[in-house]
């Protein structure tokens, strides 16, 4: 029982702890492939340090919801990203929430931060919120869609025994996993605030989205916030990480060499993940925000066709 | 158990005329509210004793009233029983709810009479157990709430609401008056005891079908019947409101529940394709048509409709799997279906309630002359958000737990054998998943709009905080909304029954597994801990707060916006309503509603203000009513001449019309 705790308290600090690095390292690779030096690796833990001790610069019509919802965001964030299997699956609170649940869990966060972009009446906050909630219309479902083939084919919502069930020889190649990568993967582009739908490294600029909800943020607030994006971030590379490359992840009660393995492979799988998006991001050019519904509404199609392939032939 | 619930009703009615006297004196606001209060809460735990404590099976009565021949049969079973818990809560929370926002009406005459005899007619559908006093029930109900509506009849569009709200409901009628006739046969066995042992041939009982998804959905807004409701729904006073939308709504789905999976015996499985396709369009479609709207109650009532399309998924699913006789399948469906009833009847209770303070403290429904009330009226801004959580079906409240159970039952569904459901059930369960977020973009909306932000008009601006007795109703909803989120078990397992009876099966007992957790089918498959979420995201959410404040800093100060160093006072700059939903409107609105963005750009150097113009055409009202009413007008029209006849035609048209119906009548023999 101690060592099942203990094993969920070291997942839910380890994401905390490798998420700043994720992104870190995602920062330093695009700006190596842009011929810069780039930031140090470990720049966003001064980052969030730094904002954690400055004052808190409140505008004068926020109200108490504005100061609470930081701390909303970044509790749902950090509570779905330690459900998700990273080093081990089958953890002690693994079936505490499925994959819908997890995937409510960031649509809660969403749902508060979208009203914090609300609060302060701003125009800024109300463009960013506006399109992140248009955003988030067609990312939601697309998402759920990926998460009823994933279940169909594994029998299951639980990420654990998706996890496993992915791993065993039975699962073989099918044409509905192909199309539900692609489209957990726009997904995830989307939902992160990713080019070609977003650009987090933006701040005046009409296209901006996430960063324009976020704006009258400043100190211990934005630092919650900006870790919140980076766990959701290592949310995502998690998931997919866990579903499409399984390999590694230790079982419920696995010998500490096979938790070393979990960790490192995981490890590896992070910065797989981190060095593919980075790619991604700088040999692609920023869309148009009203391009981005096509964009969002192609995943959900791909969803849907994953699912009714899966409903018409369970070997598809 | 069955008396003890007429005594109750038979109470409110009594109450009825009395309120007629009491309702010019001072007292009687309080006395009519406070006495329904105590009725509701009474008829209330009658139907919870009877669900929670149900095994020794229905309880039956049958009074003289009514038809000579027949009598009036009343019945309480684990059906009824669930239902008359969610009328008598959500009657009870509005009656709490107007002891304080009832003072606030302007003529409490129209009003008061009314109220008890309402809820006393919703109790008495849930209660009938034959057609004839189900359907003098029905109306009754119709017509007291078709005084509600007309309450504030000076306003214009109050009496057209009540005018249109009138029609559609006769309608409704008549199509459920003739599924009773096709039901009770030639002999006219109007009991439900006698229907219920009838087995109607399969092409009546598809006929009855037809009418019960006409007559129930008229009344419950099913699209493209719903016509009525959002005109009808804001138009009654706000408790009013909650409860034609939370309650009145519920019976309707309960009359369907009655007539499709009690009374007409074993369903065909393409009866689950109309109700799963009629289903999964209105969820989107009013979802979609609340997201145009910047009325705060009319989009609260056209949310309703959605609500109402994700209750008619579920059933639709059970109706399915029960035709495939896969039981255990439909008693998940069905059980999500119903805990999605009581659910909505909660949140959104709690969500008129909060229009009613926001239109009681301001003088306010449209949002774009409110903003910033949450500085103004935090408590009622709270629970407001609380509603609009649940409403979204967001962790870890209620709604989250019956839409996830609906998708429980989704993911079961590719074991149907019928091709038509394995192309059918995915496209519903896309529309589902995307009503679920279109209705959270919807109420940051509703939410932002109206309470965030700066207030946009002096009325707002000046906004008090409500009584004492409006804000316990909200916060008893509220925390009903939390309890059910959190502890989902106990009410799974309140429904079991229901479920047995219905189709023959239970879900698995759920209260004894451990951490609270409930697993719809198996552990390996699929489970949920409302609670644990719940506890994890508080506690670290607190951790952080607290190790932030001791280690970091917990200063703060003041400042003007930011906004990107362009910070504008004018709160006329602020994001509106139709501002927030214009890239949902190009998105879907395009399509749907046909929306046109018209702008109109003065030549450099003139005066003329530039504006933007909207354009969106109802897609229901203009293929659907308009053709119809105009028909109905133009056959009027040509008509009109036979109001000015002369005598000798008209009893020239009176010979006519004998010897034609003695025709007809030797033709027939």
């Amino acid at each position: 029982m101690i060592r099942d705790f203990a094993l969920q308290g070291a997942e839910m600090f380890l994401v905390l702890l490798l998420s700043p690095l994720l992104t870190g390292f995602v920062r330093k690779v695009k700006a190596r492939l842009l011929r810069r030096q780039g930031p140090p690796l470990l720049q966003p833990y001064r980052d969030l340090i730094r904002l954690m001790r400055k004052d808190v610069v409140l505008a004068e019509s926020a109200s108490w919801l504005f100061r609470v919802i930081p701390y909303i965001v970044f509790a749902g964030t950090w509570v779905a990203a330690s459900l998700v299997p990273t080093f081990g699956s089958g953890l002690l609170f693994s079936w505490s929430a499925d994959l819908i649940a997890i995937i409510a869990l960031i649509g809660s966060a969403r749902f508060f931060l979208a009203l914090a972009g609300l609060d302060v009446g701003t125009s800024f906050g109300g463009i960013g919120s506006s399109r992140e909630v248009m955003i988030a219309s067609l990312a939601e479902p697309a998402m759920l869609m990926i998460v009823f083939t994933l279940a169909l084919v594994a029998g299951s919502t639980q990420l654990s025994t998706m996890a496993s069930y992915m791993i065993s020889p039975e699962v073989g190649l099918r044409v509905s996993l192909g199309l539900a990568v692609i489209a957990l993967i726009m997904v995830a582009i989307a939902e992160n605030a990713r080019i070609p739908v977003d650009n987090p490294a933006t701040h005046l600029e009409l296209t901006m989205v996430h960063e324009a909800m976020v704006l009258e943020y400043s100190g211990r607030h934005l630092a919650l916030i900006d870790f919140a994006a980076e766990l959701k971030l290592l949310l995502y590379v998690s998931l997919i990480g866990c579903l499409f490359m399984p390999w590694g992840i230790s079982g419920a009660a696995a010998s500490p060499q096979a938790l070393v393995v979990g960790v490192a492979t995981y490890v590896l799988k992070l910065t797989a993940g981190g060095f593919l998006l980075a790619l991604f991001e700088t040999s692609i050019a920023k869309m148009r925000v009203f391009r981005v519904p096509e964009f969002l509404g192609a995943a959900l199609m791909l969803g849907l066709l994953a699912t009714l392939l899966m409903f018409v032939s369970r070997s598809l | 158990m069955v008396v003890g619930a007429l005594c109750g009703v038979a109470a409110l009615l009594a109450l009825a005329p009395i309120a007629i006297g009491l309702a010019r004196s001072s007292h009687g606001t309080i006395i009519v509210y406070g006495v329904s209060l105590v009725i509701t809460i009474t008829l209330g735990v009658i139907a919870a004793l009877n669900l929670f404590g149900y095994s020794a099976g229905a309880t039956t009565v049958v009074l003289p009233l009514g038809l000579p021949w027949l009598g009036a049969h009343f019945r309480i079973d684990a059906l009824s029983a669930f239902f008359l818990v969610v009328v008598d809560l959500g009657s009870a929370a509005a009656s709490l709810f107007a002891l304080g926002y009832g003072r606030h009406e302007d003529a409490p005459w129209r009003v008061l009479p009314f109220y008890p005899a309402y809820i006393a007619g919703m109790n008495l559908v849930v209660l009938a157990n034959d057609a004839f006093t189900f359907l003098v029930s029905w109306e009754f109900m119709s017509l007291t709430s078709w005084a509600l509506v007309i309450a504030h009849h000076r306003e214009q569009e109050n009496m057209r609401a009540g005018y249109v709200y009138l029609l559609m409901a006769s309608f409704g009628t008549l199509a459920l008056l003739l599924a009773f006739g096709l039901l009770a046969g030639s002999e006219g066995n109007y009991a439900f005891d006698a229907m219920r042992a009838a087995h109607p041939s399969t092409a009546l009982a598809a006929l009855v079908l037809i009418l019960v998804v006409i007559g129930a959905g008229s009344k419950a807004g099913v699209v493209p019947l719903h016509a009525w409701l959002p005109l009808a729904h804001p138009a009654a006073p706000s408790h009013v409101s909650a409860l034609m939308s939370g309650v009145m709504t519920k019976v309707a789905v309960y009359g369907f529940v009655r007539i499709v999976f009690d009374l007409l015996g074993a369903p065909d499985w393409w009866w689950s394709m109309v109700v799963l396709a009629v289903g999964g369009v209105t969820a989107i479609m009013g979802v979609l048509y609340a997201l145009m709207q910047h009325d705060l109650k009319r989009l609260l009532a056209y949310h309703t409709v959605e609500n109402i399309g994700i209750i008619y998924i579920g059933l639709g699913l059970a109706l399915a799997f029960k035709a495939h006789g896969m039981a255990l399948a439909a008693a998940l469906a069905l059980t999500a279906s119903l805990f999605h009833v009581f659910n909505h009847s909660v949140f959104k209770s709690l969500l008129f309630f909060g229009a009613g303070n926001v239109l009681s403290s301001t003088g306010e429904r449209d949002m774009e002359h409110l903003g910033g009330l949450i500085h103004r009226m935090p408590q009622t801004a709270f629970v407001f958000l609380v509603g609009c959580v649940a409403i979204s079906a967001l962790p870890p409240l209620n709604g989250f737990v019956s839409e996830w159970l609906t998708f429980q039952a989704i993911l079961l569904s590719p074991q149907l054998p019928s091709w038509g459901l394995k192309f059918l059930v995915p496209a519903v369960g896309a529309l589902l998943a995307l009503s679920a977020a279109l209705a959270a973009a919807c109420f940051v909306k509703a939410f932002g709009v109206s309470f965030l932000g700066r207030a946009r008009t002096p009325a707002a601006a000046n906004a008090q905080e409500t009584d004492s007795h409006s804000l316990s109703a909200m916060f008893f909803l509220a925390a009903l909304c939390l309890v059910a989120g959190v502890l989902p078990g106990i009410f799974l397992d309140a429904l079991a029954p229901v479920a047995k009876t219905l189709v023959g099966e239970t879900m698995p007992h759920q209260s004894g597994l451990s951490w609270l957790t409930i697993v719809p089918i198996a552990e390996s498959r699929s489970s949920y801990n409302g609670l644990l979420v719940f506890i994890f995201v508080v506690l670290s959410g607190s951790i952080a707060a607290f190790a932030i404040h001791r280690l970091a800093s917990d200063r703060l100060r003041r400042a003007p916006a930011w906004d990107c160093g362009y910070p504008d006072m004018n709160p006329a700059t602020q994001y509106t309503a139709s501002s927030f939903a214009q890239p949902i409107r190009r998105v879907y609105g395009t399509l749907v509603f046909r929306a046109r963005e018209i702008g109109e750009m003065p030549p450099p150097g003139a005066v003329a203000p530039a504006r933007l113009t909207v354009e969106m055409s109802d897609p229901v009202w203009d293929t659907g009513y308009a053709p119809i009413a105009g028909l109905i007008a133009a056959t009027a029209e040509r008509l009109n001449i036979m109001q000015f006849l002369t005598i000798r035609r008209y009893l020239t048209l009176v010979f006519a019309a004998l010897v034609l119906l003695l025709l007809v009548l030797a033709i027939w023999q």
